[in-house]
């Protein structure tokens, strides 16, 4: 029989034990190595792009900022690397992720598919580690944690809207990844505030289980949808119909604050860019400026499209080009090389066919790279 | 039912224990159930049906209950009393119309006052035409189930559920277009359904006790058990029910002990071990609801996913994982309702009792949704064999259990919804109890020698367990998709065949 006192006994048991597991939690933060634990690779296949989406019941994938449970989650983690692959890492914003595009119709499956081979040998292995949101800090720190996967190229598609500084710690990963986003900030003396407000700062309180509850259950979720990745091979939700990209424009000549007629080097993120090439030491790396829309229609004199007039866009390719001769990196510019028809929802997001070309190109400049590999570093707009 | 409903219930549990006292504890459990229809309702897109329907249900309640009591007997002062609260009650809801820093316990908010006021006379109108109609023998009792089941047809039957919402949207002047069967959500109207259809079949067959309006209601909305059961009996509830309010008051002015007396005016003392217990029910139903059932919920067979698998393998964890998550969603609901009953002193019955672990169709339905399977028992199967044996064709008993069981799980099927698909899935139940009939009756002497051997007798038991689970689970997939084409898929695809 459940007398009063014995009742008591096992409610203040119970307060004590959880209290304590908390604050063993809060004390360990355990919540990387949790995220490191991961069903993908091993019961169910990885997946072939990180894990992002906002309607995860029809996408099975979701968001979420444990990064090494993002990356656990990813083909890349699968095994490591052995002598007969050659591994290429392609890195950049939601284009490369493949937004609206079937796992079988991103620029890495289309690289993939046109089978590219070492000199050596090798076949070359394709990995998106592309992230949607457009800043390069963001870029760097998936790049920064890709280099635990051992690539032995990176191919960083970039575009002028992840520049500014305004939008490098914008990103939701960034924000909810202060630690290792300091480290980087610190170690490459970035030009961003380690402390910025927009981080998120983590208490004693939000350390524990009750406080991490969001991410532990995000991490669970991760799982659960992985067996629907596995059985399915969806991993985003695909709207029936969408907007076209802008094709009448507005008469803003303004960029980010910035007016014309002049773009600085210094009002764009190079140092950002530079601490990516740094961090990639030996490992070449190809610097593709991404193909975007261009408008024909209303004011597309003064804009090329949504996200850029034309005078910041067209200096922010001659900066591209100065600094890549400058700093001797592997570039190709390809802003104008897909028509307009083959854009989606964005100024920036590619249909199939459009994603298929831009592979045949981009495929093309690694073989040279990797044939070339002596001429790593001649600056030229065409490796 | 969220876990703030929960959180919110487990609350007013205490509180009721706490300061009522005697017969006080029976009206703040009419209050709490009453409120709790309102607040459970989910919202709906036609105006004011979340304040209606729940008015249905208490409405629908206080009729059967006047076609069901004693016709002899004359209206008990406390009977009235109960009206007038429960009105007090829905006007008092209503009312929140008119204050916004009150309102409102239902999602939306509630109609204009009069015409509240309006349905609550015409129920009352009713419901003295039904009390003095009772003696006469009308059977009004055959009356009141037709109406039952013709919403419960309404309500289930999808084109039927879409032209009645479109009918009530064009009333309450919205677009009759935009109607769907998925409109009129009525909270819990099927376990009330067959709490009061049984009511009003022992009232026939003379084994209802007479009831105040107060126990009546509260049993049959009783506030655990309104969304998800159990159906319990009236008989059992309303003894547990005395037994709560510690007090019988005495029919006989003679019987007033002072014994009796000091029970009414002196504070009951809560169990201990029903709070215990009720509370260890409630924390693991809300495990395997909230925490297993849910998170099975993410990848369990649906119509979307049923649609995009492209492996047999990976198909058959959907359909196990919507197999597990089915009984844990349930059956956590079922602890949660148990444990809140036992914290009030209400001993809900049980409704499973590790159904998946039994090595036979039959002990599967003896252990899945017990108090629906005995409510179709008793009200249903037994009826109808018993009619069948009696009928001078002299039909052979492998037909009448045939007849027998397969009707009734048909049935079964359709009360979750009147579709192919449910129909579909009581045949396959039906014809599998079926099956299993005859092969035990087949085996019996057969097998009866080598059931002495325990290691064949364990291999027996744990090859049934595996047979009748899986059967089961196969089954499911007529219960989880909408259409039969897309079973017949997920069919084939498990067997390989595509």
């Amino acid at each position: 029989m459940a007398s009063p006192s014995f009742i008591r006994n096992v409610i203040l048991k119970a307060l004590l034990l959880f209290l304590l597991v908390n604050l063993v939690f809060a004390a360990l933060d355990p919540l990387p190595a949790i995220g490191r634990l991961s069903a993908y690779n091993h019961i169910f296949p990885g997946r072939v792009r990180l894990p992002y989406g906002d309607k995860p019941d029809q996408a099975y994938n979701l968001s979420l900022f444990n990064l090494p449970a993002m990356f656990a989650s990813h083909e890349l983690g699968a095994k490591p690397k052995t002598k007969d692959e050659f591994r290429l890492v392609l890195i950049g914003d939601s284009s490369v992720w493949g937004f609206l595009l079937k796992p079988n119709q991103t620029l890495s499956a289309y690289l993939n598919a046109a089978k590219l081979t070492a000199p050596d040998g090798r076949p070359v292995r394709v990995y998106n580690v592309g992230y949607p949101t457009m800043s390069l800090t963001k870029d760097l720190l998936m790049l920064d944690e890709a280099m635990h996967y051992q690539p032995d190229m990176v191919v960083w598609l970039v575009t002028l809207e992840s520049f500014p500084y305004d939008k490098q710690l914008s990103s939701p990963i960034l924000q909810h990844n202060p630690k290792p986003l300091q480290d980087l900030i610190r170690t490459y003396s970035l030009k961003l505030n380690p402390d910025d407000p927009a981080l998120t700062k983590t208490t004693s309180w939000g350390k524990t289980i009750l406080g991490e509850r969001r991410a532990l259950a995000d991490i669970l979720r991760l799982q659960l949808y992985g067996i629907l990745w596995a059985a399915t091979g969806i991993d985003q939700y695909y709207p029936e119909t969408y907007e076209p990209p802008q094709k009448d424009l507005a008469t803003d000549e303004t960029f980010h604050g910035l007016k014309p007629p002049q773009l600085y080097e210094s009002d764009l993120a190079f140092d950002v860019l530079k601490a990516g090439v740094q961090r990639m030491g030996a490992v070449p790396i190809l610097i593709v400026n991404e193909p975007v829309y261009l408008s024909s229609g209303q004011n597309s004199n003064i804009r090329y499209n949504f996200f850029y007039p034309r005078w910041a866009y067209d200096q922010y390719r001659q900066l591209m080009t100065q600094a890549s001769h400058a700093n001797g990196w592997n570039y190709l510019d390809l802003w104008n090389i897909i028509p307009a028809d083959e854009f989606t929802n964005s100024a920036i997001h590619l249909t199939p066919s459009g994603t298929e070309t831009l592979a045949d190109k981009v495929g093309e400049a690694i073989s040279l790279i990797i044939e070339n590999s002596g001429a790593v570093g001649n600056g030229s707009n065409n490796p | 039912m969220t876990l703030t409903h929960i959180l919110v219930f487990c609350i007013i549990t205490v509180l009721l224990i706490w300061i009522g006292r005697g017969r006080w504890r029976g009206w703040l459990l009419l209050v709490a159930s009453v409120l709790a229809i309102y607040w459970l309702q989910p919202s709906t897109p036609i105006r004011n049906l979340d304040f209606w329907l729940p008015t249905a249900s208490v409405g629908l309640v206080v009729l059967v209950w006047a076609a069901t009591r004693p016709g002899e007997t004359i209206v008990q002062r406390q009977d009235l009393i109960t009206s007038g609260v429960m009105a007090g009650l829905i006007l008092v809801i209503a009312l929140t119309r008119y204050f916004d820093p009150l309102c409102c316990l239902t999602p939306t908010r509630p109609p204009a006052l009069p015409l509240v006021i309006a349905a609550l006379g015409g129920v009352t109108l009713v419901a003295i035409v039904t009390i003095r109609l009772s003696p006469k023998n009308l059977r009004l009792d055959a009356l009141y189930i037709m109406m039952i089941l013709a919403i419960f047809l309404v309500l289930k039957t999808p084109a039927l559920a879409q032209a009645t919402s479109g009918g009530l949207r064009t009333i309450s002047g919205q677009v009759a277009g935009l109607a769907t069967p998925l409109d009129l959500r009525w909270l819990g109207f099927s376990y009330l359904a067959f709490r009061l259809i049984h009511t009003l079949r022992d009232r026939v067959s003379g084994k209802l006790p007479g009831l105040s309006l107060m126990d009546f209601t509260t049993y049959a909305i009783f506030f655990p058990a309104v969304t998800a059961g159990p159906i319990d009996r009236v008989q059992r509830f309303s003894g547990d029910l005395q037994k709560m309010q510690a007090a019988i008051i005495p029919n006989n002015p003679s019987e007033k002990s002072t014994k009796n007396y000091q029970a009414i005016l002196s504070p009951i003392s809560l169990s201990w071990q029903d709070a215990y217990e009720g509370g260890q029910r409630i924390l693991l139903g809300v495990f395997k609801k909230f925490v297993v059932a849910d998170s099975l919920a993410i990848i369990a067979l649906n119509g979307t996913n049923a649609a995009q698998t492209t492996s047999t393998g990976w198909m058959w964890v959907l359909v196990y994982a919507y197999s597990l998550r089915l009984y844990l969603d349930f059956s956590g609901y079922t602890d949660i309702a148990i444990g809140l009953g036992r914290l009030v002193g209400i001993r809900l019955p049980e409704n499973f009792d590790n159904p998946y672990l039994k090595p036979n169709l039959t002990a599967f339905w003896n252990s899945w949704h017990i108090t629906l399977a005995q409510w179709f028992r008793s009200y249903f199967f037994n009826p109808v064999t018993r009619s069948l044996r009696m009928n001078p064709r002299n039909f052979p008993l492998p037909a009448i259990i045939f007849v027998g069981q397969l009707s009734t799980m048909v049935l079964i099927g359709l009360w979750h919804g009147v579709t192919w698909n449910f129909a579909a899935w009581g045949l396959w139940q039906g014809i599998g109890l079926f099956i299993h009939n005859r092969w035990s009756e087949a085996t019996r002497t057969r097998f009866s020698e080598l059931d002495i051997h325990p290691g064949f007798k364990s291999a027996m038991t744990i090859s049934g367990i595996l047979l009748t689970f899986n059967y089961v689970t196969i089954g499911w997939v007529w219960f989880a998709l909408p259409t039969l084409s897309s079973s017949w898929h997920v069919l084939l695809m498990l067997f390989g065949i595509r």
